[in-house]
């Protein structure tokens, strides 16, 4: 038997994403006594796979799976997780996560814990999943049931780990001739930024505080001098002062980065369920009774204005000296 | 056009979370539920929208128990034309997925709306089991949907950006942020919620999968360390050798 982990390539690398996830599967393969095994649709550096602790790797390489689409996907991943006589399956719970591992949950009756927070805990027939829910006001743990179990492994809740290794890579070839998707894409529109807010250990984030587009300016140097990503509250997306795909909540994109600064934000519930998975998080804001100081870890009182270009000179200071 | 909108009953946004039984169970008492706002605000008023605009039907879907009755009224006087409720205690994804596919294989849905993901339990997960056991494909995430001639053009977020696919009717779409504008219910429709069908169906004998052993609250931050906003060289020295964040 085995835990199959299913990854992907990015601009030629295995993304990190799905090394923390070869990471925690092949955790629990030790733990089990079973082999962990990536598949992997496309070709690039695969060196990391075995790295993070794969033995072996499926390469996937079929036409029908360039657009990454949910009924070729999940097929596909069906096959691979057969030839390996896979009994826990792991993704990592990003866009693919979300949409292939309740597919192929429902597919082979698997339990499926989406968002998984922590290790499972194994113990005879029990075992059990952490994940965050009402949107990180609480966790829950979840007991799987079922023979075959799959596990989304929510992005940064650990950190990579990659030591000596090398994973045996076999070509995969998977039959996906009796299924004809009715999905067509039409058109990409990928967002130009190399860092991407979703997977960003450092994230500069601002809100209606502010006051206009014409003052992000310091909040992108900031961010540049830390090599961080931005992103904003639900209204400064909402009155278009920034792009929709930057926007962080409950209704946004939730982050769980290293480090999270936040600037001219008030700290609402909703904004908070998208962000308060944050390792450290920094507050400026100048009112001292914003309620986001009491998610805060350091908190500066002031004016924005005044204080973010200093903070910038401050950590540009801080980095020449490294 | 026969338009299906699953929703689902959470605690509004604000609720403080406690749980009883020994940290098993999600205290209800005192809080107010409300339809899922992705399924409400997205999935709901656009089904809503594109019937407006090119006729047919607009059913919700509830899997729950009679306590929900009040959240499906609320589906009603928006203005969805009829709604089912299956008789089941919803605590498993795949149990839901189940449920709702039972009921719909044979109704002829052309377009299936789920939101997102739940508030709640944030699973992300019935919409696509449920395009799984009805075999149909599924669009996540979706901004924008449009039909024409009986071919749906949705938008919807994808790692790194957007893309716009095409696929012909029927299928299961999931709604982000952006599909529509939240609408709120005015008297007519009100009133006219409570004589509007409401069929209770009783529930399959579906698989349960998972189950909740234990809650837990979130661990609250240690208190919020000030430093002063003329010294941000201070703020940056703690970053990194007490929070070691750079
Ligand atoms: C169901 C629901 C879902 C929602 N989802 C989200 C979501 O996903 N994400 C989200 O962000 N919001 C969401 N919201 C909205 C949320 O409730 C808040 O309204 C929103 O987060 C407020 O944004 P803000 O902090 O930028 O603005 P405000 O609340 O207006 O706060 C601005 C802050 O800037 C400070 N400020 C002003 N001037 C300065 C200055 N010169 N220097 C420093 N600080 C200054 C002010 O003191 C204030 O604290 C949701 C709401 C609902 C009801
Ligand atoms: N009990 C339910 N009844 C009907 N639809 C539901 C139910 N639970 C979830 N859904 C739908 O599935 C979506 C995703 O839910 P979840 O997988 O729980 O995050 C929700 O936004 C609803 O559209």
């Amino acid at each position: 038997m085995s835990v199959l982990i299913y990854t992907e390539v990015s601009k030629g690398k295995v993304k990190k994403a799905s090394l923390e996830a070869v990471n925690y599967g092949s955790r629990i393969a030790t733990q089990l006594n079973m082999k962990a095994t990536a598949v992997i649709i496309g070709d690039g550096d695969l060196s990391d796979l075995g790295k993070a602790g794969a033995s072996k790797v499926l390469k996937i390489n079929n036409e029908k799976l360039v657009n990454l689409d949910g009924q070729y996907l999940t097929a596909a991943i069906e096959q691979a997780a057969k030839a390996e006589d896979a009994s826990i399956i792991i993704f990592s719970n990003d866009f693919t996560g979300k949409e292939i591992a309740p597919r192929l949950a429902a597919r082979l009756k698997a339990g499926l814990v989406a968002g998984a927070v922590d290790n499972p805990v194994i113990s005879g027939d029990s075992f059990t999943v952490k994940k965050n829910v009402f949107s990180g006001k609480a966790v829950a743990m979840y007991a799987l049931h079922s023979e075959k179990k799959i596990i989304s492994l929510l992005p940064n809740s650990f950190a990579v780990e990659l030591k000596e290794g090398s994973a045996e890579i076999v070509d995969f070839a998977v039959n996906l001739d009796g299924i004809n998707s009715p999905v067509k894409v039409k058109e990409v529109k990928k967002v130009s930024s190399d860092l991407n807010l979703a997977d960003a250990e450092l994230v500069v984030s601002a809100g209606r505080g502010m006051k206009g587009p014409e003052n992000w300016g310091m909040i992108e140097d900031l961010a540049k001098v830390l090599g961080a990503a931005t992103a904003c509250s639900r209204p400064v997306a909402d009155m278009d002062w920034r792009p929709h795909h930057e926007h962080v909540g409950q209704t946004g994109l939730a982050i769980r980065p290293d480090l999270y600064i936040a600037i001219g934000i008030s700290g609402a519930i909703q904004h908070l369920a998208g962000v308060n998975g944050s390792k450290v998080m920094v507050v400026i804001n100048s009112d001292k009774e914003a309620p986001f100081f009491k998610s805060a870890d350091y908190g500066i009182v002031g004016d924005a204005f005044e204080i973010v270009p200093k903070l910038t000179e401050a950590i540009k200071k801080f980095k020449a000296n490294q | 056009m026969k338009i299906l909108v699953c929703i689902s009953n959470v605690p509004d946004t604000t609720t403080k979370i406690s749980f009883t039984n020994n940290n098993t169970a999600f205290n209800t008492a005192g809080v107010q539920f409300v339809i899922n706002p992705f399924d409400e605000w997205y999935a709901l008023v656009r089904a809503l929208e594109l019937k407006e605009a090119q006729g047919g039907n607009v059913t919700i879907i509830h899997v729950g128990t009679a306590e929900s009755e009040p959240t499906i009224r609320k589906g009603l006087a928006i203005g969805a034309d009829d709604a089912v409720r299956i008789d089941a205690e919803p605590n498993d994804a795949f149990a839901v997925a189940e449920q709702i596919a039972a009921f719909a294989k044979d109704k002829g849905f052309d377009l299936i709306l789920a939101g997102k993901e739940t508030i709640s339990y944030n699973g992300s997960m019935v919409g696509a089991m449920l395009a799984e056991l009805l075999n149909l494909p599924y669009v996540p995430m979706a901004t924008k949907l449009d039909v024409t001639n009986n071919v749906a053009t949705i938008e919807h977020d994808i790692d790194g950006g957007t893309e716009v696919v095409e696929c012909a009717l029927p299928l299961v779409i999931a709604a982000n942020k952006g599909m529509a504008e939240a609408r709120i219910p005015n008297m007519r429709g009100i009133m006219a919620a409570r004589t509007k069908p409401l069929l209770q169906v009783s529930a399959i004998t579906a698989d349960k999968l998972t189950s909740i052993t234990a809650f837990e609250l979130a661990k609250g931050r240690t208190d919020c360390k000030f430093v002063d906003a003329s010294t941000p060289e201070k703020l940056v020295e703690l970053l990194h050798n007490e929070a070691k964040a750079i």
